[in-house]
């Protein structure tokens, strides 16, 4: 292996007014890990450089950073995969998260919203006998099979587009554990579960952008399992969002015409909502004098309509 | 080259241009677009969030209509590649899933037998003509025009659906955007989402992350942004008037379809590609590479 240049995120708050890079040159070891090479900077070049480490084997979920600017665990990740085409790799904190020291995140909001979804079991039911513990059937746990794989690295959260511009929002780590134990057949509370997760913050302020699904080093899917919280709000008749309307609007159109006719879906979506229509209303009225919104134009359909409404109304109920 | 044409809802619908584009520049690359018209909609990730099965059925239907043709899908759409490619992924994986989904198809006398492939006009470009092929091709060089390319989620995300390009590091449009001659920006935002899905939900989250990708593609010197997805162009450039309220910051950012691109550098008119059409003006994208 070649020589390879680190730019290594550094900020102490006692010294430094703001972050810099340093750089670090050597030629780390065949099969080294970025996390190996993080030791050899701070065993042999360095040791004010300051990381979490611990397990080496992507379950402690202490490692999680910013590689060339996308979230992993270091100590699964080959630095041979990583080198940039100059010869560096740039290493950061995790994203959205303020930094305590180097590549050291604060975690505290993380552990608050993890703590707001309730991640525990609220069963409303009676064990099956005294003394006894819930039982669960294996059938049961794989509803959640892949959620319960989290190990809480925070790397859906770092990459999380949603969060980049909301802080309030839950954000995926958070969200696909509600799902866990929303989907878990011994919690009693899922109804009301539900109820707080419609709310602002919630699971309709996700864009769906899947930089979760890529970034987790295990397999969450944490926007696979915010899609599975809303199907489950959805089922128990949570409508009453503009999220939730979107969602069944554009269904309900899509069967009835084979085709989104935008036309429609905001006007319904938005519910009775005369400020917000008005806020819309002059770049639609550009829209239309630009030809890009043609509203004389009948429905938009696609040919043989009645074969995507057949089909539709035969799946309506889900199955 | 021949593929069946999957426009998508929106470029029937709230981006024209971009169908009239692609229609425009396919007879000069060689590909014959049979356009599906009886295919439905995506489901785009939404109606996932209630009936995942029922968007797996309408997207088989899809499949099914290309499969009888012996012709994979292209699509003009990120969003519409991401969707297809997830469902067709769960179709062909699983027998059982298959066989349910085609008891909803065979009513109307169709079954999808999970042979058919779904691409991108992007990748189209790179992998059918090839970059020396659409170089040859050029009559008007984007005259080193700086683009800032924006990927749109779904075409490259996630990688084990699509695994196309490098979904952290993608270098497709680039490769594009300097065979027709022009500069592509290195920029951070190029692969993250441009906010549309909550518009309506989030308007402040949505714009902010259109807003913060403009104005990196700005702070870097583009003269336009690039995408392949008409849903990103929506936020981009259709609601652009309507961020500076939520950012306190103006961009003027002309934001053009790949294919108007390739059209423009085809030697194409500019009106034939619709570039007259956009919300934020492309004068002076089309003025610089015409007046050479």
């Amino acid at each position: 292996m070649a020589d390879i240049r680190f730019q290594v995120h550094r900020f102490n708050p006692e010294t430094d007014e703001k972050p810099y890079y340093q750089e670090y040159q050597f030629t780390p070891l065949e099969g080294s890990t970025v996390l190996d090479c993080l030791n050899y900077i701070k065993w042999h070049l360095d040791d004010t450089l300051a990381y979490r480490m611990s397990c080496r084997s992507a379950i402690c979920g202490s490692c999680a950073m910013r590689v060339n600017g996308h979230a992993k665990l270091v100590c699964q990740t080959q630095v041979k995969n990583v080198v940039r085409p100059d010869g560096t790799v740039r290493i950061d904190p995790v994203g959205n998260m303020p930094v305590l020291k180097d590549l050291i995140a604060d975690m505290h909001g993380f552990w608050t919203k993890m703590q707001a979804v309730k991640p525990y079991l609220m069963p409303t039911q009676p064990p099956p006998s005294a003394n006894q513990e819930y039982l669960q059937l294996p059938e049961a746990f794989r509803l959640f099979e892949e959620e319960a794989t989290c190990i809480m690295c925070g790397a859906c959260v770092s990459d999380c587009t949603s969060l980049e511009s909301d802080k309030q929002f839950l954000g995926p780590a958070a969200l696909a554990k509600a799902y866990r134990f929303s989907a878990d057949t011994r919690d009693g509370r899922r109804h009301e579960r539900l109820e707080e997760l419609i709310e602002r913050g919630g699971m309709w302020d996700c864009v769906r952008c899947n930089e979760c699904v890529q970034t987790c080093p295990k397999t969450v899917a944490p926007m696979e399992a915010i899609l599975k919280l809303r199907q489950m709000a959805l089922k128990e008749r949570l409508t009453d969002s503009i999220g939730a309307r979107h969602v069944t609007v554009f269904t309900d159109i899509v069967g009835r015409r084979g085709i989104l006719d935008e036309r429609e879906l905001p006007v319904r979506s938005l519910g009775f909502n005369p400020v917000k229509l008005l806020g819309m209303a002059p770049v639609a009225l550009q829209s239309v004098l630009k030809g890009k919104i043609r509203p004389l134009e009948p429905p938009h359909k696609v040919k043989g309509v009645e074969d995507v409404q057949r089909i539709h109304r035969e799946m309506e109920d889900g199955s | 080259m021949k593929y069946a044409y999957f426009p998508g809802c929106v470029a029937r619908g709230n981006c024209p241009e971009l169908n009239s584009a692609t229609l425009a520049i396919a007879p000069l690359l060689g590909l014959e677009l049979v356009e599906l018209a009886e295919a439905p909609c995506c489901g785009a990730g939404v109606i996932n969030s209630q009936n995942p099965v029922l968007a797996d059925t309408y997207n088989a239907k899809t499949f099914a209509l290309a499969e009888e043709q012996g012709l994979n899908v292209m699509t003009v759409c990120s969003t519409c590649i991401g969707s297809l490619r997830k469902s067709n992924k769960r179709l062909q994986g699983q027998s059982a899933y298959l066989e349910q989904v085609n008891q909803h198809l065979r009513p109307s006398g169709r079954e999808y037998h999970g042979n058919v492939d779904v691409t991108h006009l992007l990748y189209v470009l790179i992998n059918d003509v090839g970059l020396d092929s659409l170089r040859s091709m050029v009559k008007r060089p984007l005259q080193g025009l700086r683009c800032a390319p924006f990927y749109g989620c779904f075409i490259l995300r996630p990688s084990e659906v699509m695994g196309l390009d490098d979904p952290e590091h993608p270098t497709s449009l680039e490769r594009v955007i300097e065979a027709l001659g022009g500069k592509p920006i290195d920029y951070w935002h190029k692969t993250r989402c441009c906010g549309f899905p909550i518009t309506l939900e989030n308007e402040a989250a949505s714009f902010k992350m259109a807003g913060a990708a403009i104005g990196e593609a700005k702070d870097l010197g583009a003269e336009c942004m690039v995408t392949p997805c008409p849903l990103c162009h929506m936020n981009l450039d259709m609601q652009q008037p309507r961020i500076p309220r939520h950012t306190g910051r103006t961009y003027n950012m002309p934001v053009i379809h790949l294919p108007q691109l390739v059209g423009l550098a085809l030697g194409l008119d500019p009106k034939q590609l619709g570039l007259h059409k956009h919300i934020m003006d492309t004068s002076a994208v089309v003025s610089r590479v015409v007046a050479h």
